[in-house]
């Protein structure tokens, strides 16, 4: 890859100056100049008028002819199917089918062949079903290696994985086996039918920038996707699907899982929540979230919190709504003293209906709120506490 | 026990904007700064040399500019500093800034640990630890939160899932990547501002290392970006009125109506 100037037709107007997100081009004796901190981006050479700036691809293009199919690996524990899997079902369903080929589920394990029908109810044409000892736990080089003979015995087009703890660490070691394209934590899935490319969209700068990402030339594409975005589909007893049993050879770990602790703190799960209340800066101290959790326990609701929140330590991270905690999708959230930075409604905005208390009228939360209350959640929240205990006992 | 922290210079806010005229990326006025993650590893590795004794080398790829985030890491405990600069670098996607990293290691020779933080605050990804492991052919745990125990063949540590965290052994050498939970990191102390100083930071292009220059920077990179704009947001916007009781009474009517409480 490289990047030049054609000296001969650059007129130094300085639109790639402007146009460089990296400040990576100076125009000397009006010429441009490219310096070292250049990222081959591409936005010069658009802009250019006289086309006097060229980025020679030399990579090589692989034959991508000859694979087909989207697979969703099936991650489990203790044969509980995680609920990212049948999300992941629902969206590869629809690019299935607008691609014309199958969908599978790849279920690893240990005594797990009960999952298989969970699996084609949900949407699956075919059950890759892989059963060994090792397999009982989630061991990265185990999984990736019998994810790599399933791949290149079958050679399917897409893998998609949920971008969990162990899907964001089992997919990168099946990506460098492979050396094919992995995009991390994808919010949207499309496809480009007259390439067959998958196009991949995900969040960057913690939500400010969200990029769409392509692997032309290398299979199958891989992306690892946010739980909570995609739409699984109803579970239908009449579905059928093919079951096929898949031998490892030679199966081993060099790691090996010694103990798992669980964490019972939370009594109501976030993620699976149908009412979320959350509490942010506003709260002003930790002893404040009792006002929170009196609220939530009232609505049946899980307890959640904004990253300034959690940062203030006046609640542990499992509460942590937003970018770089959970994303959720509830039917109601209700967001009390919380104003909504961008990292914040990046993990909530998808809910269903938003109710937003904060005392600044400007407050970003407004703005993706449905229904808007000016005022300090110290007035406002008691008055709605006492106005539901009236509701539920006329 | 030598110790191996890979570690990202980032832009200091994750506030950044796309212009709207030209559709890229705004970054005038932003500092750069270490990944917020990599100083977790980078405090786990000065940690664990203070307990086992040995060498904390850091190494990052970037511009010449990078420099500083190595200089950082030398005021607060590592003891060598590596560069990887080279236009050939440029617009890596995580396969080729892994294989990158992995012959930077290789030339460096023998180690007994390496550690990165759980994934860098600008692209998100988290999956240069995995894949720099594969690339040196040895194991590796992600999201660790403690080390219980660490000796020349062996660590044991704590890993942090969704439902808990489970205990893992691993042999050596190996690779883990730490979240925040794992430690405080220190400020810098006065010796290593000094010691950051003076100190020399060594700079590799794609030569020195000896990495083939088709699978290095965009060259080896099998993704590719093809579009970045801002996200939608839900425009909502219904602000209730009236004084405080009636703008209580429209909501728990609303959401009553909407069968949601």
């Amino acid at each position: 890859m490289s990047i030049k100037v054609i000296l001969e037709k650059c007129n130094g107007c300085k639109l790639c100056v402007k146009s460089c997100p990296y400040q990576a081009i100076k125009v000397f004796e009006k010429k441009a100049i490219i310096e070292a901190n250049c990222n081959l981006c591409g936005a010069c050479v658009e802009v250019c008028k006289s086309n006097a700036i060229v980025i020679e691809d030399k990579r090589k293009i692989e034959d991508t002819s000859g694979y087909n199919g989207i697979w969703v690996f099936t991650e489990q524990r203790n044969k509980n199917i995680a609920s990212v899997v049948y999300e992941l079902l629902g969206e590869g369903r629809k690019l299935a089918d607008s691609l014309g080929t199958y969908l599978a589920a790849v279920l690893l394990g240990k005594n797990i062949k009960d999952g298989t029908d969970k699996l084609i109810g949900h949407g699956a044409d075919k059950v890759f079903l892989v059963e060994d000892d090792l397999l009982k736990d989630h061991l990265d080089d185990a999984y990736a290696q019998v994810m790599v003979d399933l791949i290149n015995q079958y050679k399917p087009e897409t893998v998609l994985f949920g971008a969990t703890v162990v899907g964001r660490s089992i997919a990168p070691k099946i990506a460098a086996i492979l050396k094919t394209g992995l995009t991390a934590d994808c919010t949207g899935l499309e496809i480009d039918l007259k390439n067959r490319l998958l196009l991949q969209t995900r969040p960057a700068f913690g939500g400010n920038i969200m990029a769409t990402i392509v692997c032309p030339n290398k299979r199958p594409q891989m992306a690892t996707v946010r739980p909570r975005v995609m739409k699984k589909l109803d579970f239908s007893s009449s579905r059928q699907g093919e079951i096929i049993k898949f031998e490892p050879k030679n199966l081993s770990s060099k790691i090996n899982v010694l103990n798992f602790v669980e964490d019972l703190t939370e009594k109501v799960k976030l993620e699976e929540a149908d009412v979320i209340v959350s509490g942010g800066r506003g709260l002003g101290k930790a002893d404040n979230f009792k006002l929170i959790k009196e609220f939530a326990s009232l609505l049946n609701a899980a307890v959640g919190a904004s990253r300034a929140a959690v940062d203030a330590e006046w609640i542990p991270y499992s509460h942590q709504v937003g970018q770089t905690g959970k994303t959720v999708c509830p039917k109601l959230y209700i967001a009390c003293g919380i104003s909504g930075a961008i990292q914040h409604l990046a993990g909530m905005q998808t809910s269903e209906t938003i109710v937003a208390i904060n005392k600044d009228p400007d407050a970003p939360i407004f703005s993706v709120a449905n229904y808007g209350i000016v005022g300090d959640l110290f007035e406002v929240v008691p008055v709605l506490i006492s106005k539901l205990k009236e509701t539920r006992c006329s | 026990m030598e110790i191996i922290v890979c570690i990202k210079q980032v832009p200091g806010t994750t506030e950044v904007k796309i212009d709207p005229n030209t559709n890229t990326l705004i970054r005038q006025g932003v500092d750069s700064i270490i990944n917020p993650f990599d100083t977790y590893a980078l405090e786990e590795g000065v940690r664990l040399k203070e307990r086992v004794g040995g060498k904390v080398t850091v190494i990052t790829m970037g511009p010449p500019q990078a420099e500083q985030v190595l200089r950082d890491a030398l005021t607060v405990g590592a003891d060598e500093a590596i560069l990887l600069s080279d236009r050939a670098f440029a617009g890596a996607d995580t396969l080729a800034t892994s294989y990158t990293l992995s012959k930077t290691i290789e030339k460096i020779g023998s180690f007994d640990l390496i550690i990165c933080g759980k994934q860098t605050m600008d692209g998100d990804t988290g999956q240069v630890g995995p894949e720099l492991a594969h690339f040196l052919s040895i194991p590796y745990v992600t999201f660790v939160k403690k080390v219980e125990e660490i000796n020349e063949n062996k660590i044991v540590v704590e890993r942090m899932v969704e439902e808990g965290y489970e205990v893992i052994g691993m042999p050596l050498p190996g690779l883990i990547t730490v979240v925040k939970e794992i430690n405080e990191p220190r400020l810098p102390s006065l010796k290593g501002m000094m010691k950051a100083k003076s100190a020399q930071v060594t700079i590799w292009n794609h030569q020195d290392i000896d990495a083939k220059k088709d699978k290095v920077g965009l060259a080896g990179s099998p993704t590719q970006v093809i579009k970045i704009f801002t996200p939608e947001r839900h425009q909502k916007g219904g602000m209730l009125q009236g004084n405080l009781e009636t703008q209580v009474d429209t909501l728990i009517d609303k959401l009553k109506q909407g069968r949601l409480i």
